[in-house]
């Protein structure tokens, strides 16, 4: 069943120099419970795609141009303000990048905290709870993401706090408004290596205990590897290739997608040598007409810079013009590892039968990832934008 | 480009526009002054008992002052002095102040707390309140109001230009300067001055407007320019005595102050949000 | 905390100690005699002698220096040469005059500059923004002794519904001081009718005074405020359904509050010396007015005076400050 369902979005970010065109027609659903990644490089739109879901990119500069998106059929771009503070935290909640930014630095946690349960309750018509209570359900909330003394900590500033715990602290806020889709917008990229791990795995318990549907932005393939069982590709505002997370590590189909594995290092097979994709990100104020990956792409013909590429079906059957782009852009055959950017973390086995699993990480701070593996069978959907795919 | 932006843009710039509109008229009044005055006569302050204290007229736009000169003549003379000595004020104190900043911040250690430490002692001190100790010392008249001022003022560059050296200083390009085997005086010369230039212009636009102010403050005080010499603070410091039945004696100098320091003060708004589009405005 | 305040503190005294040798050098750079001043315009040769010895302007400066300093410590500042008196016993007179108007126009400024300043940057390029921008633009750029001219000439002559200048009407018997703010002291004695007096002499100077104050908070608080409100964290307490009062009164003001506060402590410093300008105008009796009239006399062992208390309410005003910083920013207090 679908919980949330964009449709054709277009986003424009109006500035003194001419308007960007950050997003330009997203078409993604995302079922009850699923588990979804969206990869890309930075500047490629992702987290200002993650923000429209809560209509927190200011307006101005930006500026919807066309296409909804509905959360359980209600279109969130024509929401009264009303109903968005509804939608805010109480059904739709976000974790963001950088745990230091995103906490107030002058306040401490647990009044922070309290705004946050306050704030819903009256979006929601409550009455105003006592403050022993809201204080009492925050410290609730820190124990529930495994913050020990959550009591103290609720004295606490983010400034005292390490960057694994103040990650913690802006999750269990998340949480607090029981959402039943989390968006988490780069939760780890600001976090050492092994606190990246546990708040994965912290992650991906919540996901299978509360039954989230998760929407988890990165732009580390090893990272979306280990959480979800499909993933999204963007490129330049667009979603270029749409798989279960499976199919896409082991038979990608657009060129963008598998330039993007082998710019990845093989923990297993050192002789491969990661290859960058030649040039760079276009200018969105300018994007190339057409398909806008075209100036990169290896197999690009005429028709790519005059006919933009809709995401269609691929289904399992491969066409012969996905052969054409093996032979044009071959791939390193044993692709079954991948490994996050510093190449430590997460090798990730990606073969036949299992899903991505993690084998290297810390078991420990892994304990609750098997079980968060969606146990539903994820879409056979297998959608790329490209004409040659 | 889309309507609504252009107008925001313009809106941006209005600000500007009118200050560097302001700022022209003041420019052009002090050097055409002794030209365009209709009075010239009343310049060096003639004494026209019959036309004393006339209300404004056709022959007299702003009225005629206690010795019957035209008002207009005398505040268009003004501009000079004012403008003169709105320059050469921050001028003079940036000579002394950007040096001994550069040099605190680059050369650290006891020179630098030296250096900081009586910059600090004069910034503990209110300006005007300084100003008027100085020239209580000095004794009054435009030239001591003029050293006092330059007194008051230069330990503001000092802390500006020694802020920018010490951030320079950290920045990974004079790092690879130095490792190129820079001097310090070429790196000073080529890397610090260059990079301090933006603010320091910002903060001189500002303060000749200030500087305008203030010197018009000290003669409306009876500290700064003596009558007749024609100083707006000192015009309307006579003026004051013959309010309010003369009330139009106060107003044009008054009026020409405030058109000054807005010009002087908007334009180094425009200028800011231009040239160092990242400082905090204050 | 305690050892952040003792740092600041000590800090201050240390500033202290330089403003008395500042104004101890400012002193004896005066090219001119304050032995012949002391004795009067009519005396001779042997009588300049006499004051010169009496002032104990004869000895060596650092002698002078030291007497300067254990004087100042006893709270002796000079007599002055032109009237004789103490010029402790004027500073005492005069200071409670001038605390009561820059008390009154900081009030002013904070109440006023503060929600306008929060007000546009809430509506950011409405028509709030606009509004205020006129008055932050002309209130430092208005000339305060013209300004005042221009309120006395319409609102107390031509209008006449406040008094043009002073304190009180000379006709009327202020209270025997308590605090020496008449409208604390009236109130205190519980006389309605001296308070309204001395609120109407108080209103015309206090708007003058505390124009460029509020134009200065009220550019300040805008722009911090608007910086404030584009913090990750309020997006994130937006995303997190946290209510917009709440967002825009605590969790932003708070962080714009620390610039403002510096303002504030700045403010105050000029505000005690462009109170010169309007006590000038309103002839109010305070030491603005005080150091003026000594200063045109050439008479400045109350200038000094008035520079030191000038100087040292400005220390305070820093200290507090950084007080209420260390206060409001737990990082600042723990650094």
């Amino acid at each position: 069943m679908t919980l949330l369902s964009i449709d054709d979005y277009r986003l424009a970010f109006d500035g003194f120099e001419g308007t960007a065109h950050v997003l330009d027609g997203i078409t993604l659903d995302v079922a009850r419970g699923e588990t979804l990644g969206i990869v890309g490089e930075t500047g490629c739109g992702k987290s200002v795609l993650a923000r429209s879901l809560l209509r927190l990119n200011p307006a101005p500069p930006a500026r919807v141009v066309s296409g909804a998106i509905r959360f359980e059929g209600e279109d969130i771009l024509a929401m009264p303000e009303a109903a968005l503070r509804r939608l805010r935290g109480r059904r739709i909640a976000m974790v963001f990048q950088d745990p230091a930014a995103f906490l107030n630095p002058l306040l401490n946690i647990g009044t922070q905290m309290a705004d946050v349960l306050q704030g819903q309750d009256s979006a929601g018509g409550a009455r105003r709870r006592p403050a022993r209570e809201v204080r009492a359900r925050a410290a609730a909330l820190l124990a529930s993401v495994g913050l020990p003394e959550p009591e103290r900590l609720l004295d606490a500033r983010p400034h005292q706090l390490s960057g694994g715990m103040r990650q913690r602290v802006l999750i269990a806020m998340a949480l607090a408004g029981e959402p039943s889709l989390l968006v988490a917008d780069e939760p780890t990229t600001a976090l050492d290596v092994t606190v990246q791990a546990q708040i994965l795995a912290l992650i991906a318990v919540l996901v299978a205990e509360r039954g989230l549907t998760l929407m988890l932005i990165s732009h580390d393939l090893g990272v979306i590897a280990a959480s979800c069982a499909r993933v999204a590709v963007m490129y330049a505002g667009t979603v270029v290739e749409d798989a279960p997370t499976a199919t896409l590590l082991g038979t990608p189909r657009h060129p963008y997608t598998k330039g993007l594995l082998a710019a990845l290092p093989d923990l297993d097979n050192p002789a491969h040598r990661p290859r960058g994709i030649p040039g760079s990100i276009p200018s969105l104020r300018q994007p190339p007409p057409g398909c806008r990956f075209h100036p990169r792409c290896p197999i690009a013909t005429a028709r790519c810079s005059v006919e933009k590429p809709l995401l269609r079906e691929v289904g399992d059957a491969a066409p012969s013009e996905a052969a054409l782009c093996d032979e044009i852009n071959p791939m390193p055959r044993d692709l079954g590892r991948l490994a996050s950017r510093d190449g430590k973390t997460a090798a990730l086995h990606v073969g036949e039968e299992e899903t991505a699993s993690p084998r290297d990480l810390d078991s420990a701070a892994l304990g609750g990832l098997e079980t968060a593996l969606p146990p539903q069978a994820p879409p056979p959907s297998h959608r790329v934008a490209c004409h040659y795919a | 480009m889309r309507v609504g932006l252009a107008i925001h843009l313009l809106r941006r710039s209005f600000g500007t526009m009118l200050g560097l509109a302001l700022v022209a008229m003041i420019v052009a009044l002090a050097l055409a002054g002794p030209f365009i005055v209709p009075y010239p006569d009343d310049v060096q302050g003639a004494v026209n008992l019959t036309n004393k204290l006339q209300p404004p007229s056709a022959a007299h736009w702003f009225g005629t002052d206690e010795v019957g000169n035209d008002i207009l003549t005398r505040v268009i003379i003004g501009a000079r002095l004012s403008l003169l000595v709105g320059i050469a004020i921050p001028l003079a104190a940036a000579l002394i102040g950007v040096p001994l900043g550069i040099l605190a911040g680059t050369a650290g250690g006891g020179l630098r707390e030296a250096i900081m430490r009586v910059t600090d002692l004069f910034l503990s001190v209110p300006g005007l309140v300084l100003a008027i100790a100085l020239v209580a010392a000095l004794g009054p008249g435009i030239g001591n109001a003029m050293i006092a001022l330059i007194l008051v003022w230069w330990p503001g560059y000092v802390r500006l230009a020694e802020s920018k050296a010490l951030a320079i200083r950290e920045e990974p390009f004079i790092e690879a300067a130095r490792a190129a085997g820079a001097t310090q005086l070429r790196i000073l010369w080529r890397h610090v001055l260059p990079n301090s230039l933006s603010p320091l212009i910002v903060k001189m636009s500002m303060d000749i407007g200030q500087a305008i102010l203030a010197i018009a403050s000290l003669g409306f005080l009876g500290l700064g320019a003596k009558p007749p010499t024609p100083e707006w603070g000192a015009m309307i410091s006579i003026a004051r005595g013959y309010l309010p039945d003369w009330w139009w004696y106060a107003i044009c100098p008054g009026a020409l102050i405030y058109a000054s320091v807005l010009g002087f003060n908007l334009l180094g708004d425009g200028l800011r949000d231009m040239l160092d589009p990242r400082s905090n405005r204050g | 905390m305690i050892r952040y305040l003792v740092r600041r503190a000590a800090l201050a005294v240390v500033m202290l100690f330089g403003l008395i040798c500042l104004t101890f050098v400012i002193a004896n750079v005066a090219p001119s005699d304050a032995a012949a001043l002391a004795a009067g315009p009519d005396a001779g040769r042997a009588q300049i002698e006499q004051a010169r010895r009496d002032y104990g302007l004869d000895r060596p400066l650092h002698e002078q220096f030291v007497r300067y300093v254990t004087d100042l410590g006893r709270g002796d500042f000079g007599r002055s040469v032109a009237t004789g008196r103490p010029v402790g016993q004027d500073l005492a007179k005069y200071f409670f005059a001038t605390l009561e108007l820059c008390l009154v126009a900081m009030t002013l400024g904070i109440l006023l500059g503060i929600p306008l300043g929060v007000l546009s940057a809430v509506f950011q390029d409405r028509w709030v923004d606009h509004g205020t921008r006129i008055i932050a633009v002309s209130g430092i750029a208005l000339p305060p002794f013209w300004f005042g001219l221009l309120l006395q000439l319409g609102i107390a002559s031509s209008l006449g519904w406040l008094p043009t200048s002073g304190r009180l009407s000379v006709f009327t018997e202020p209270a025997a001081p308590i605090t020496g703010l008449l409208l604390v002291d009236s109130l205190l004695r519980g006389n309605g009718a001296l308070f309204a007096e001395a609120l109407s002499y108080l209103i015309l100077p206090a708007i003058v005074l505390s124009l460029p104050c509020l134009a200065s908070i009220l550019r300040v608080n805008r722009s911090e405020m608007v910086e404030a409100l584009r913090a990750d964290h309020i997006t994130a307490a937006r995303a997190h359904g946290v209510s917009r009062l709440r967002i825009v009164a605590v969790h932003a003001l708070k962080n714009a509050m620390l610039p403002t506060l510096a303002i504030i402590g700045l403010r105050w410093g000029w505000m005690m010396s462009s109170t010169v300008l309007v006590e000038t105008v309103f002839d109010w009796p305070g030491i603005g007015l005080y150091a003026v009239s000594s200063a045109i006399a050439g008479d400045f062992k109350p200038v000094m005076g008035v520079t030191l208390i000038v100087g040292l309410n400005f220390m305070l005003a820093n200290l507090v400050v950084d007080l209420l910083y260390g206060a409001l920013d737990p990082r600042i207090r723990e650094a």
